[in-house]
């Protein structure tokens, strides 16, 4: 059963790597797509061709190769805007990856070159955030509060992973100046519903980002729709190129925060004691930025939507219902995160009793060719919440299949039977 | 199955049946170590006599079977030898985990913790091997000081 049209192994074949025999003469089973994805020929192929026939410098190039360039890498800003549904091209800021997206609305916090009062911060104000970020969207928070003297919450997390909003009116007030939290969970697998917080931070008058990482790559993402401020998100979780990373915001904002990396092409004059800024989005691309990513990021875009974000997003769906059926069958596995497929995504993260994830990941590995995830997934505080050191996490996307989940099942009692 | 020959017998062994487990008295030092990557962590005690005679190290920790496994044989080892002997293990057992899996272990020195000979082709699980002993390391340091 797979949603119409969709077809997996048509799919597979476009991932040259899922064909790969790995020493010993095992088959890979990649679950490992929540940390990064795999790429499909159409990507490589586009940077290889980049690469090979059209590159020069972007921006500053007059000649073929920097018109090619330029031309190519700013479509692959419209194919980004297209793919979120961006209401303009300029809103589409190229970073390295999310990381740098969060830290530089961190950033523009509290910066003193800013005047907009939006983002000025200080004392007695205060950054909200949850207890199951990614450790991206954490310490840039507390940096920013450690900078300005502002006070950092955090949301906290039910005993099922869901995001515990009983608070919400107390947790988000008249200080708060921004509420930064997860679009779906790194390590749960829950998606988070957006607009119950977001209409408390339009009452109070404050901003709201999210970080889509995990969320941009495996379901339609509209940032009109969702109506928040900031979005950001990461390439090499969406069949892209590592290097390269998205912050979408609105326009108004980004017109009204400093600058955040100083350099070539995010000027617009230079004085020896003073600088005026490129408009945005280049405002914020100081330097050469990543071009051949870029380019990469934009085939992936392509790929996905090619293929169908809600046929994404359905058999993923499929697969994490099939998953949380077969693995409560382990004995001594225990589910960290919603046990239902409802509001929530291909992430499924577990503790197998008496056993540590790192035995567990090195045996499914080495006996299977099972790539998982152990440890805390750059998301400590979450695992302190639950009580536990670690986990092991398998995530699914467009190109996995029941068999491999049934791969892992099998794996799975094999770890017991080597340490049980 | 390349992943089972790191899990020999045993290791494995050692990691059901950990050997001197648990925090004892007397001790003239004790550390605490851990490895922030997975979390492992390991509290550990030494107590040695006036001639230099390890009377006992005794532990307490959690993570993964090779560094339990790993502690239970340093346990082994190290209780009623000398400080300068259980010293020169450590440093053949840190040389060969540290050898990508092309040192060949001197098996006169190491003992059972040979055993681990296969973990350092792993260089994500060395760490994990040698977190007690560098432990004791420490704590031998420290107890001299
Ligand atoms: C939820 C979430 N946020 C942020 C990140 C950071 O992404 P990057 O390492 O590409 O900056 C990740 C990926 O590890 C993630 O899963």
């Amino acid at each position: 059963m797979s949603a119409p049209g969709f077809d997996v192994e048509r799919i597979r074949k476009d991932f040259p790597v899922l064909g790969r025999e790995l020493p010993g003469g095992r088959s890979l089973v990649y679950l490992d797509s929540g940390n990064s994805s795999q790429k499909p020929t159409q990507v490589i192929e586009t940077m290889r061709d980049h690469l090979t026939w059209h590159y020069g410098n972007v921006g500053r190039a007059l000649h073929v190769l920097g018109s090619e360039s330029t031309e190519a890498y700013e479509a692959a800003r419209d194919k980004i805007a297209a793919f979120v549904k961006a209401p303009s091209r300029d809103e589409i800021v190229f970073t390295k990856n999310a990381s740098e997206a969060l830290n530089l609305v961190a950033y523009a916090f509290g910066n003193p070159v800013g005047e907009d009062e939006r983002f000025r911060i200080g004392p007695g104000d205060e950054i909200v955030i949850s207890e199951m970020e990614h450790h991206s969207n954490i310490v840039p928070w507390q940096l920013l509060a450690q900078r300005t003297g502002a006070t950092l919450r955090w949301f906290p997390v039910t005993d099922e992973g869901r995001l515990d909003i009983g608070g919400l009116e107390e947790l988000v007030n008249e200080r708060t100046k921004i509420v930064s939290i997860a679009h779906q969970s790194n390590v749960l697998g829950t998606v988070n519903s957006v607009s119950p917080i977001l209409a408390r931070v339009r009452e109070v008058g404050a901003l709201m980002m999210l970080d889509a990482s995990q969320s941009v790559p495996h379901q339609p993402v509209d940032v009109t729709e969702l109506g928040v401020d900031f979005v950001a998100f990461t390439g090499h979780k969406m069949v892209g190129p590592s290097g390269i990373g998205v912050l979408w915001g609105r326009r108004e904002l980004l017109d009204a925060m400093p600058p955040f990396l100083g350099g070539g092409e995010m000027i617009e004059a230079v004085w020896m004691d003073r600088s005026t800024y490129a408009p945005v989005p280049h405002k914020f691309e100081a330097g050469t930025p990543p071009i051949v990513e870029a380019i990469g990021l934009g085939a992936a875009a392509d790929y996905l939507t090619a293929v169908g974000m809600d046929q994404i997003k359905a058999h993923e769906k499929e697969l994490v219902a099939y998953a949380l059926e077969a693995l409560p069958e382990v004995p001594g596995l225990r589910i960290i995160g919603p046990r239902t497929p409802i509001a929530r995504g291909g992430t499924i993260s577990f503790t197998l009793e008496g056993i540590h994830p790192h035995d567990v990941g090195q045996i499914l590995d080495d006996v299977y060719g099972i790539a998982v995830r152990v440890g805390h997934h750059c998301a400590r505080p979450l695992h302190l919440r639950f009580g536990i050191p670690a986990t092991t996490r398998a995530s699914f996307y467009l190109y996995n299949t029941t068999a491999e989940i049934d791969a892992l099942v099998r794996g799975l009692h094999h770890v017991q039977k080597v340490f049980g | 199955m390349i992943g089972e020959s790191m899990y020999q017998e045993l290791i494995l062994e050692h990691y059901k049946h950990p050997q001197g487990r648990g925090l004892r008295e007397p001790y003239d030092a004790e550390v605490h170590h851990v490895n922030p990557t997975c979390g492992d962590e390991v509290t550990l005690r030494v107590k040695v006599a006036d001639g230099g005679k390890v009377l006992d190290v005794s532990y307490d920790g959690q993570g993964c079977s090779i560094s339990q496994a790993a502690a239970s044989v340093l346990h082994e080892l190290a209780t009623g030898s000398t400080v300068d002997e259980s010293l020169s293990v450590v440093d053949e057992f840190t040389r060969l985990m540290q050898g990508r899996g092309q040192v060949e272990p001197d098996e006169d020195v190491l003992g059972d913790a040979v055993a681990f000979a296969g973990v350092a082709k792993f260089p994500a699980r060395v760490k994990c091997a040698l977190l007690a002993w560098m432990a004791y390391k420490d704590a031998l340091m420290r107890s001299q000081g």
